[in-house]
């Protein structure tokens, strides 16, 4: 394995080792099947939407309030991270940490209210078992949710190593993928929001 | 849970399976502890990064389940020789066909291809290793504990009965009760978890890991098929991950996907099944025909004909290969508009296919060819896919397909492209690279035997299904009737059936007869060959590949050296500290732990779920924590090894 | 193409103004959605352009895919392939299938089934069956 390190002063720290930028090269293209993965969760609840058994339409349920809060609080993370990554390519490691708890307490934030939601359908009578249209709707964002969960998990590891080691090529490359899975998950939500709740909406009302 | 429900009773074929499962296992203990094996096998195999040893087991696992599967093809020929025979009953026979494909396609096909990749793809674009070496020892032991997962289903719990396909409602809770279809789901959940990790890492190793002066257009035809093949894999896999958990929802936790209840919908698993499944035949063969191309171009004596085509040929392929998918259910009736819009997609892709033909074809074309086993099995590949190749293209067309639809013709089809393509491919590539592995060459005169026994068998076995098709003798049914006239095709069909079982043993004999007897080869060129993984001054290449480097100066480069009389000599001033991986037994635990979670969903045993998933995680978080940036091998270490004079 | 570490000395404006339109295309898209007397397919185009719109947003602003290290710029043009194949993927797989099962015959299985199966939902499917 080359291993050639390059020392231009210009390169941001994630981008100087070679394990460094394999790594987010690796990560980008796993990225893509993220969102074949996500598409084929879309397909079926776009298949499935219609077929609502004898539970409630999807739409009858959604409620704007709810939905705006959660979206606002992942679009802020989203940007909070962003903001992360800039501190570290300044290299401030005091502004990458604070970036980032900023960005888990939103991410936090957001299972709160998507919990709190799941709860309320369930309450309402809408669970996975209720009708074809239902389990997609569960299985679909609640695959995006577990995907916020296990990001939390993954963030905070980061951030202990980066804390305990400093900004290296390998924390800072960490750092990146992790901002980049970060990114993306709010990517699937803007789908989420315009195709499950969005349509979900139009379609009952309209 | 009784113990007579936890273990399968009652067939005496199963009893005899048991008992050869655990003599084996005996008998494997006993050698490990008897000849003190056991820090071997943990050091040298069990923790191993290495690309060549990773791809050497893949390609053993790949045998043994071609056994294992070949065994299932011989039980169900046996049943069918006849008219109303009652050697196996029906559900026997469909746990049989239904293990039959899913072994063969997912764990024979897909690693013994991964395998040959593993071993020689890195060797070809002159790297040390692959880019994410700890990963690729992910990718094989969640493979492999997939596979064992899989396969303990015939004597633990029941095997899947609903066909590989497994389609809905058929392997619902109602119709499929038991850990039987939890096992296929399960199983190939893992192992595919494992491919799309090798999809990722050989694509980014094939990108960024080439030695300098290849540039993408110098790359062997094989490296190529493989990169494209990645490409399919990343972008199709999600796909069944998708749809193996939808139906694991449905089974385990209540869903209604695919369910008759709730409004579910069973055709959307067909849908999504082959929306994975036709990319997947692609994967399964392109490889393949990166092999051909390496072999038919190195016993011609010729570079490949019509390079270029070759590769936007393949490239236009990755792209086709996820538009039509619907032809596999043309008749779920979903209108003309549909069926039209698939079949005449489904054509197309057959034109870049029949380019590849050609680019053979020329390649032989005036040239000085060897027959010799690998190049035999590439002809005869030529010959017999162009048959499948055709039938494809009849059952291509959507209102014809309503006849052919279900029937011996499809079954005669698949295996003639499967069997003819990737199965010869296997054999070929096997053969090829054997000295790149062990160091040695089987045996060319019993692998001419082989060739001949099985391709003669192959052809008896399948020629006459096509027929029994036509006749209307539909797939999947455990017995037929006198009156029905398909006994003597079909006794003609498990003659040749079995000729093709007796040349795998001729096969495996061959490998004992010439580990025994083989002369050992000398150089690291047996075959004088065009590409860089001959290029290594031993039969076998030390573990950090390349003592220096390569400098690619064109296509066939190695070949091209030769021929100028400019092959290079190390010297110790050459020589560099080398940077390599270090091992992992990691990859190992994870697997471990995946087995005990897929087995607790197999049985719905949460608890014991958690405690497999919670390992998981746990391995992962470890890993995250572990900051091993390799090791340095010493110039003195390499000097002794590449054994250069001083 | 080396994104030098100079850019990212200043205020960050890229990351601002990503921000501030991603906040106006979604409240856009709700107010396109819930406010408007459009029919239902204009809705739908237009929502699901601006959610496109936002996906490109995030890519360029934040996730900077068109970034590559320093050494070449394959790296670059694979992870912008990448996306785009990945693209083409999705639109096959989201379309392909909603195309497939609700085209023909298949469009009439639901309705179908009250028929062939007890359940009690076939009063609901003349509601939301079709669209």
């Amino acid at each position: 394995m080359a291993h050639a390190e390059t020392h231009d002063p210009n390169t941001p720290l994630e981008y100087r080792s070679e394990i460094g930028r394999l790594n987010i090269l690796g990560f980008w293209i796993f990225l893509g099947a993220e969102i074949a993965l996500f598409a084929t969760l879309f397909a079926t609840y776009m298949v499935l939407t219609p077929r609502i058994a004898d539970g409630p339409a999807l739409g009858e349920l959604f409620e704007v309030k709810s939905l705006l809060i959660q979206t606002f609080l992942l679009l802020t993370s989203s940007f909070t991270c962003g903001l992360a990554v800039h501190e570290m390519r300044r290299h401030n490691v005091k502004g990458l940490i604070t970036w980032m708890v900023v960005t888990l307490g939103l991410g936090l934030g957001f299972l709160y209210f998507e919990i709190q939601e799941f709860l309320h359908f369930i309450h309402e009578g809408a669970n996975i078992g209720t009708s074809a249209a239902w389990s997609g709707f569960f299985v679909l964002v609640g695959t995006h949710g577990a995907h916020v969960t296990f990001g939390i998990f993954w963030v905070t590891m980061v951030l202990i190593q980066v804390a305990k080691r400093g900004l290296t090529p390998a924390t800072s490359a960490k750092v990146f993928i992790t901002s980049l899975y970060w990114h993306f998950l709010d990517v699937v939500w803007i789908f989420i929001f315009t195709a499950v709740y969005l349509m979900g909406m139009v379609m009952h009302h309209g | 849970m009784k113990w007579d429900e936890f273990f399968v009773t009652g067939d005496p074929l199963i009893y005899g399976a048991d008992v050869s499962i655990l003599l084996t296992m005996v008998g494997i203990l006993f050698y490990l502890t008897k000849y003190n094996k056991w820090k071997w096998l943990w050091d040298e195999w069990l923790t191993t990064v290495d690309h060549k040893k990773l791809g050497i087991m893949y390609i053993v696992s790949a045998v043994l389940m071609l056994f294992r599967g070949g065994v299932d093809a011989l039980l169900m020929r046996t049943q069918l020789a006849v008219p109303d025979a009652k050697f196996l009953d029906s559900q026997h026979y469909n746990e049989i066909f239904t293990t039959h494909g899913t072994i063969m396609i997912i764990f024979m096909a897909m690693p013994f291809l991964i395998g040959l990749i593993n071993v020689v793809v890195p060797l070809q674009i002159g790297a040390r290793d692959v880019a994410y070496p700890y990963l690729n020892a992910v990718s094989f032991w969640t493979f492999f504990i997939g596979a064992m997962l899989f396969n303990i289903s015939f004597v633990i719990g029941g095997s899947p009965a609903a066909g590989w396909t497994s389609y809905m409602p058929l392997a619902s809770n109602e119709l499929s009760p038991g850990p039987g279809q939890n096992y296929y789901l399960l199983g190939l959940q893992i192992a595919g978890i494992g491919t799309l990790l090798t999809g990722i890492n050989f694509l980014v190793t094939i990108l960024k890991m080439r030695a300098p002066g290849m540039t993408l257009f110098r790359m062997p035809m094989f490296t190529w098929s493989s990169l494209v093949t990645m490409v399919i894999i990343i972008f199709a896999f999600p796909i069944l991950t998708v749809a193996l958990a939808l139906m694991t929802f449905d089974r385990l936790f209540g869903s209604h996907f695919f369910t008759l209840q709730g409004e579910g919908m069973d055709m959307l698993w067909a849908n999504l099944f082959w929306l994975w499944g036709h990319p997947e035949v692609y994967i399964v063969i392109l490889p393949a025909f990166g092999m051909f191309s390496e072999i038919i171009s190195t016993f011609s004596r010729k570079t490949l004909f019509g390079y270029k085509a070759m590769i936007w040929s393949m490239l236009l392929i990755a792209g086709y290969s996820f538009l039509v998918w619907v032809h596999h259910f043309f008749t779920m009736g979903s209108g003309a508009a549909v069926n039209s819009v698939f079949s005449i997609t489904t054509m197309a892709i057959g034109i870049p296919t029949g380019v590849k033909i050609f680019n053979w074809l020329f390649t032989m074309y005036r040239g000085k060819i060897q027959f010799t086993t690998p190049m035999l099995w590439s002809i005869g590949f030529i010959v017999n896919f162009v048959i499948g190749g055709v039938t494809g293209v009849m059952l291509a067309m959507a209102a014809a397909d309503y006849q052919y639809h279900n029937t011996y013709f499809l079954v005669s089809h698949f295996h003639y492209v499967l069997i003819a393509g990737t199965v010869f491919a296997c054999f070929a590539g096997l053969i090829y690279w054997y000295p790149k592995m062990f160091g040695y060459k089987l045996n060319e005169r019993i692998g001419k035997w082989v060739f001949w026994i099985f391709t003669i068998g192959f052809n008896v076995c399948f020629m006459p299904q096509y027929f029994l098709g036509l006749d209307g003798m539909p797939r999947r049914v455990y017995t037929y009737s006198e009156e029905s006239g398909w006994g003597p095709l079909n006794m003609v069909s498990t003659i040749g059936g079995f000729m093709m079982g007796i040349a795998f043993l001729v096969l495996v004999y061959n490998m004992y007869y010439s580990f025994r007897y083989a002369k050992r080869e000398t150089t690291g060129d047996a075959w004088d060959g065009r590409t860089l993984e001959w290029s290594t001054p031993s039969a076998m290449p030390p573990f950090y590949n390349f003592a220096k480097i390569p400098e690619v100066t064109g296509l066939d480069h190695f070949w091209r050296q030769k021929q100028a009389g400019k092959v290079e000599k190390l010297t110790a001033k050459d020589i560099k500290p080398i940077h390599m991986p270090s091992n992992s037994g990691v990859p190992f635990i994870m697997a471990s732990f995946f087995f005990v979670a897929g087995f607790g969903m197999v049985f719905d045993w949460m608890w014991m779920a958690i405690i497999g998933l919670i390992g998981v995680f746990g391995t992962l978080f470890y890993r995250s924590f572990e900051y091993d940036d390799g090791y340095y091998v010493s110039v003195e270490e390499v000097i002794e090894t590449e054994k250069i004079s001083k | 193409m080396a994104k030098t570490t100079a850019e990212h000395h200043g205020f960050p404006w890229k990351h601002l103004i990503g921000f501030v339109l991603s906040i106006v295309l979604t409240l856009f898209a709700l107010w396109v959605a819930l406010y408007t007397d459009l029919s239902v397919t204009w809705i739908l185009i237009i929502i699901f352009g601006f959610a496109i719109l936002q996906a490109a947003l995030q890519l360029l602003m934040f996730m900077h895919v068109t970034e590559n290290s320093t050494s070449s710029n394959l790296t670059s043009r694979v992870q912008i392939g990448n996306i785009l194949f990945a693209a083409f993927v999705a639109i096959v797989i989201v379309i392909g299938s909603v195309w497939v099962l609700t085209a023909g015959h298949a469009k009439h299985d639901k309705h179908d089934e009250p028929k062939t199966e007890n359940h009690g939902g076939s009063h609901d499917s003349e509601e939301h069956g079709s669209h």
